[in-house]
């Protein structure tokens, strides 16, 4: 009988074993359909684009950063999410000859200023204090907040920067640099604070490989549009407009970007294949070694799209009370208003002076009496006091 | 991974909750006495209207103006405790920002170009190039200086413009201008604040948020021919916000609350006409119209033809029996109506393309009555001279002017060299109020009402002497000059034609803007340009010339010395021949002493 019982546990253990196996085969088959949708970790999309040039023959920086932003929000990234940032106004110069519209392609075919652009900072706002700023979080409390970067450490954000650099530098508004080792600073703040959950740096200037060679925080992917040592070069001119209107990286870019939709599975492999030196002259270069996923496993869209992940959840939810309308009683108001004499003659002519109001006395005079009034009690003694006053 | 376990094995209920369950025990269960009224009925609508139209009056040198206003007046009380929270058609985010900063009145403008008075009259609502913005607070705001700064930067954020800029440096609070526009108790000029950008550059950026603070946005009704490539082609072009509480009847014992937008713009004969005096709607917004705003309670056109009795300069298709006859700017002008909301109006074809083609050129244009000009004097960067210049070109009456100037603090006005001469004689404003500036903190503010005699030139100087900035306080790009702002020119022009001055909502919405206090003037407001004032600049490459030069210097002399006083000199033997090289090698192998 012993050995019987013996035989059927060990049996009820193996049927439960197989039962178990089952339910994991189960379990890991809806993982591998559902993992596709929760594999990046992220749940929201940032985009910080900036272009930092200014004056009329820079338009192809300009130029650069809205193609880029027609691109992010054409793939679903809305307007609240991206922070634009342009150093100077080209679309309402009035060197241009088709005012608000900036074009990427000669003869005018592609408009990317649109219809409905909303740029955050514009013209002298944008500084590398700004910038960082913008990065870090760290803003004045009346910001508004379109003009933050509210990201948490469950976001994707892209970065990209155009403009004239040199080897470590960036140039802002001509008059300004920022660092390779500043920029690289930024991201380990970030990283410190839990402002992203992937980072994708793009950036398009000569020797651009030169700001990405510093950083050190994890889970940043950068690219660059030239090596150190390299000039990256415009793309064409139009002469209707007389400026030269993209750089050929971006240009170049954009063209893989439209053809990327939302649901498209195209990865980071094929980013990186963009612009070779063929056409941009100059050899792109890009930086995988801070990226814990593999690249080949990176969407395009996990960074310049915006899918939304849903996480259903069983918990039941209090609604609030309704809020309840009281009724006001109907008042009959007997005061009757009046609008005020635009130009009121001899109100005006009679005002009395403004009361200044009254501060009290400056340190400096308080100072000076002070001294006066020590060099008196010293020369004439106190017990003088009471003839004096 | 938990999320697919749920999938799997849960189910989403919806749970509904009607009238009948809500008895006692799920009224204890929600914490309310039963006692309580639970009323479930929806809550009464605030009452509140839009309107809105579109004023075209061709002018004599062939451009055209097309003037957008669109009003939303609302009835309700932003100032009380509880928040108001439901809002239909007056926009929620000025909703808030007027009720967290206690504002009474709001007037902002972003302008492109200067209106040219001489060459097209006067503007329906005027506004000065670049950005400008006047508020004045409600009497319970204790401190006004940090609600002025906030409420910058939220509009800001709003209007995708950097009015952030707007500090204590540029603002003022002007004693006698700009009294308030709508309905108040009493004027504390304490609570009112002015600031100006002129540098502030207008694109689509500023139009789209502007855009959508209209109830229908820009997708039925008069807003669809707003379209950014068309109305940033043009000479002038101005968009406007004004808030503030007006009179709701006759009577005026309740008021609501007004949002007017207004956008104006002027086309060009030649860069948007192509030389042809022949405009239409298409040609002008390249768009037709199909239908009027559902949610606006009126939509008119209204095209300007008092010059045109006869149909003798120009021919105005399709022709409409509608004639109304308002009066604006002191004078009585005659005007064809669209009406929008009536179905006929779109004709066959749904749609409506108004066309107004010239016929002959011939035609004299009314004189504005008030124009002013503004120049800087003076030669070199050290000194200057600002000369404003005010004509009155009525014949025979004279009139009071209010002239406000705010002067940035880098041009150090003399104010002992101001001289107003009216014909060549020294005239003396009746009313002065001057405060100066403080470096770095406030700007110089000057105030004075003028009596410009009849038919005469009125000229103000005063002279400056231009301060040397800190090299960190220069803009990226300081070749291009520094902005002094338009001067204000308030006035009340005699009007030849008797003005109404009970302000009610049938008036078109173009000629009740401004409040009518007396029936023989009418209000008017002139900008002049903004001056552009180069400053002595630095040349900001001198701290790196500098640092290069001295380091080369002091590395090639202290080198040099550092040489000189330490290292001791040899005399070096030449090279010994090939020979005697053979015969060292072999010594030194041997361990011989070497050949000398």
């Amino acid at each position: 009988v012993a050995y019987l019982c013996f035989y059927s546990v060990q049996l009820s253990n193996m049927l439960a074993a197989i039962i178990m196996l089952i339910f994991i085969c189960f379990c890991v088959h809806f993982q591998n359909t559902a993992g596709q949708f929760f594999s990046s970790g992220h749940t929201n999309n940032w985009a910080v684009l900036v272009c930092t040039s200014r004056f009329w023959f820079n338009y192809r920086h300009v130029a650069n950063t809205l193609s880029v932003y027609r691109s992010v929000k054409r793939l679903g990234i809305p307007d609240s999410h991206i922070v634009l940032m342009l150093a100077d106004d080209m679309a309402c110069n009035h060197r241009n000859p088709k005012p608000a519209t900036v074009f990427s392609h000669r003869n005018m075919e592609l408009n990317v200023y649109g219809d409905d652009v909303e740029v955050d900072y514009r013209g002298y706002e944008v500084t590398v204090e700004n910038f960082l700023r913008v990065l870090t979080g760290r803003l004045p409390p009346s910001t508004p907040r379109s003009k933050r970067l509210l990201s948490d450490d469950r976001s994707n954000i892209l970065i990209y920067l155009t403009g004239h650099g040199g080897n470590g530098f960036l140039k802002f508004q001509d008059s300004e640099e920022i660092s390779n080792v500043e920029l690289a600073d930024a991201f380990e703040q970030m990283w410190q604070k839990r402002r992203y959950n992937e980072l994708l740096f793009i950036i398009d200037t000569c020797q651009g490989a030169s700001m990405y060679e510093r950083f050190y925080s994890p889970n940043i992917m950068a690219l660059a549009s030239s090596q150190v040592g390299e000039d990256s070069l415009s793309h064409q001119p139009d002469l209707a407009i007389g400026v030269h209107l993209m750089d050929r990286y971006t240009f170049y870019l954009l063209e893989f970007l439209e053809d990327i939709h939302p649901a498209s599975k195209s990865n980071m492999n094929d980013l990186f294949k963009v612009c070779p030196k063929s056409q941009c002259v100059s050899t792109p270069g890009h930086r995988t070694d801070l990226f814990l996923r593999d690249p080949g496993s990176v969407l395009i869209t996990d960074f310049f799209g915006s899918v939304r992940k849903v996480e259903i959840t069983m918990e039941a939810i209090h609604l609030t009370d309704p809020i309840l309308q009281l009724e006001d009683g109907e008042e009959v108001q007997e005061k009757t208003y009046s609008y005020v004499d635009q130009l009121p003659v001899s109100e005006i002519i009679h005002q009395k002076p403004k009361q200044k109001d009254w501060h009290p006395p400056d340190g400096f005079i308080l100072g000076l009496w002070t001294l006066i009034l020590l060099v008196f009690f010293k020369t004439y003694g106190i017990k003088h006091l009471k003839h004096i006053f | 991974m938990h999320s697919y376990f749920w999938l799997l094995i849960g189910r989403w209920e919806a749970t509904e909750v009607d009238e009948a369950a809500l008895g006692d025990s799920a009224a204890d269960k929600l914490g309310v006495r039963a006692s309580d009224t639970f009323v479930l009925t929806p809550t009464p609508q605030p009452k509140d209207d839009f309107q809105e139209e579109l004023v075209i009056r061709p002018l004599h040198s062939g451009d055209i103006y097309a003037s957008f206003q669109f009003r939303t007046l609302w009835e309700t009380d932003f100032m009380r405790e509880n928040k108001v929270s439901h809002y239909r058609l007056f926009p929620k985010s000025l909703g808030q920002v007027i009720s967290k900063f206690s504002v009474r009145e709001l007037h902002i403008s972003f302008t492109q170009g200067y209106w040219r008075t001489m060459q097209w009259g006067q503007p329906f609502l005027p506004s000065p190039p670049g950005a400008e913005l006047w508020v004045w607070f409600q009497d319970s705001v204790t401190d006004v200086d940090a609600a002025w700064k906030e409420l910058t930067n939220v509009l800001s954020g709003i209007f995708c413009a950097s009015l952030n800029f707007i500090d204590s440096t540029n603002t003022v609070q002007p004693s006698a201008s700009f009294k308030p526009l709508g309905i108040v108790n009493e004027t504390d000029h304490r609570f009112l604040r002015y600031a100006t950008l002129p540098r502030e550059i207008v694109c689509t950026e500023n139009l789209t948020p502007w855009k959508k603070l209209l109830p229908c946005g820009s997708k039925a009704g008069l807003a669809v021919l707003l379209k950014s490539e068309k109305l940033f082609h043009s000479s002038f072009f101005s968009q406007t916000v004004h808030i503030r509480p007006v009179c709701q009847d006759r009577e005026c014992k309740t008021t609501s609350w007004e949002l007017r937008q207004t956008l104006n713009v002027v086309f060009d004969l030649h860069t948007s006409g192509q030389g042809k005096r022949e405009w239409s709607l298409f040609k002008m917004f390249s768009r037709t119209l199909t239908e009027a705003c559902p949610l606006a309670s009126s939509s008119k056109i209204y095209i300007d033809v008092t010059d045109n009795p006869q149909e003798e300069y120009f021919e105005l298709s399709p022709a409409t029996p509608l004639l109304s006859q308002a009066v604006v700017l002191g004078d009585r002008r005659t005007f064809s109506v669209y009406d929008l909301t009536q179905q006929v109006t779109f004709g066959t074809v749904r749609s409506l393309n108004l066309l107004i083609r010239w016929k002959s050129t011939e035609g004299d244009m009314l004189r504005p009555l008030l124009h002013a000009e503004r120049y800087v004097a003076g030669y070199g960067l050290q000194t200057g001279e600002i000369h404003t210049v005010m004509y009155n070109n009525h014949p025979f009456r004279s009139f009071p002017v209010l002239l406000l100037d705010s002067v940035p603090w880098y041009l150090r006005l003399y104010i002992h060299t101001l001289t107003v001469t009216s014909k060549g004689k020294d005239n003396t404003p009746s009313y002065i109020h001057y405060q100066p500036s403080k470096d770095r903190m406030r700007p110089h503010l000057l105030e004075m009402l003028v009596q410009l005699p009849p038919h005469s030139v009125t000229e103000v100087t005063v002279q400056f002497e231009r301060a040397l900035l800190k090299w960190t306080e220069y803009t990226p790009d300081p070749n291009h000059g520094f902005y002094v702002g338009s001067s204000v020119i308030s006035a009340l022009v005699p009007s030849s034609v008797a003005m109404d001055t009970n302000i009610t909502q049938e008036q078109p919405l173009f000629s009740s803007f401004f409040p009518c206090k007396e029936e023989s003037s009418y209000f008017v407001r002139v900008y002049t340009e903004p001056l552009l004032v180069n400053l002595p600049t630095p040349d900001f490459s001198m701290p790196y010339n500098v640092i290069c030069l001295t380091c080369t210097v002091v590395a090639v002399g202290y080198g040099s010395l550092y040489n000189l006083l330490t290292r001791s000199f040899q005399i070096e033997e030449p090279n010994p021949r090939l020979a005697k090289k053979i015969a060292n090698f072999i010594r030194r192998i041997r361990g011989v002493p070497l050949l000398s």
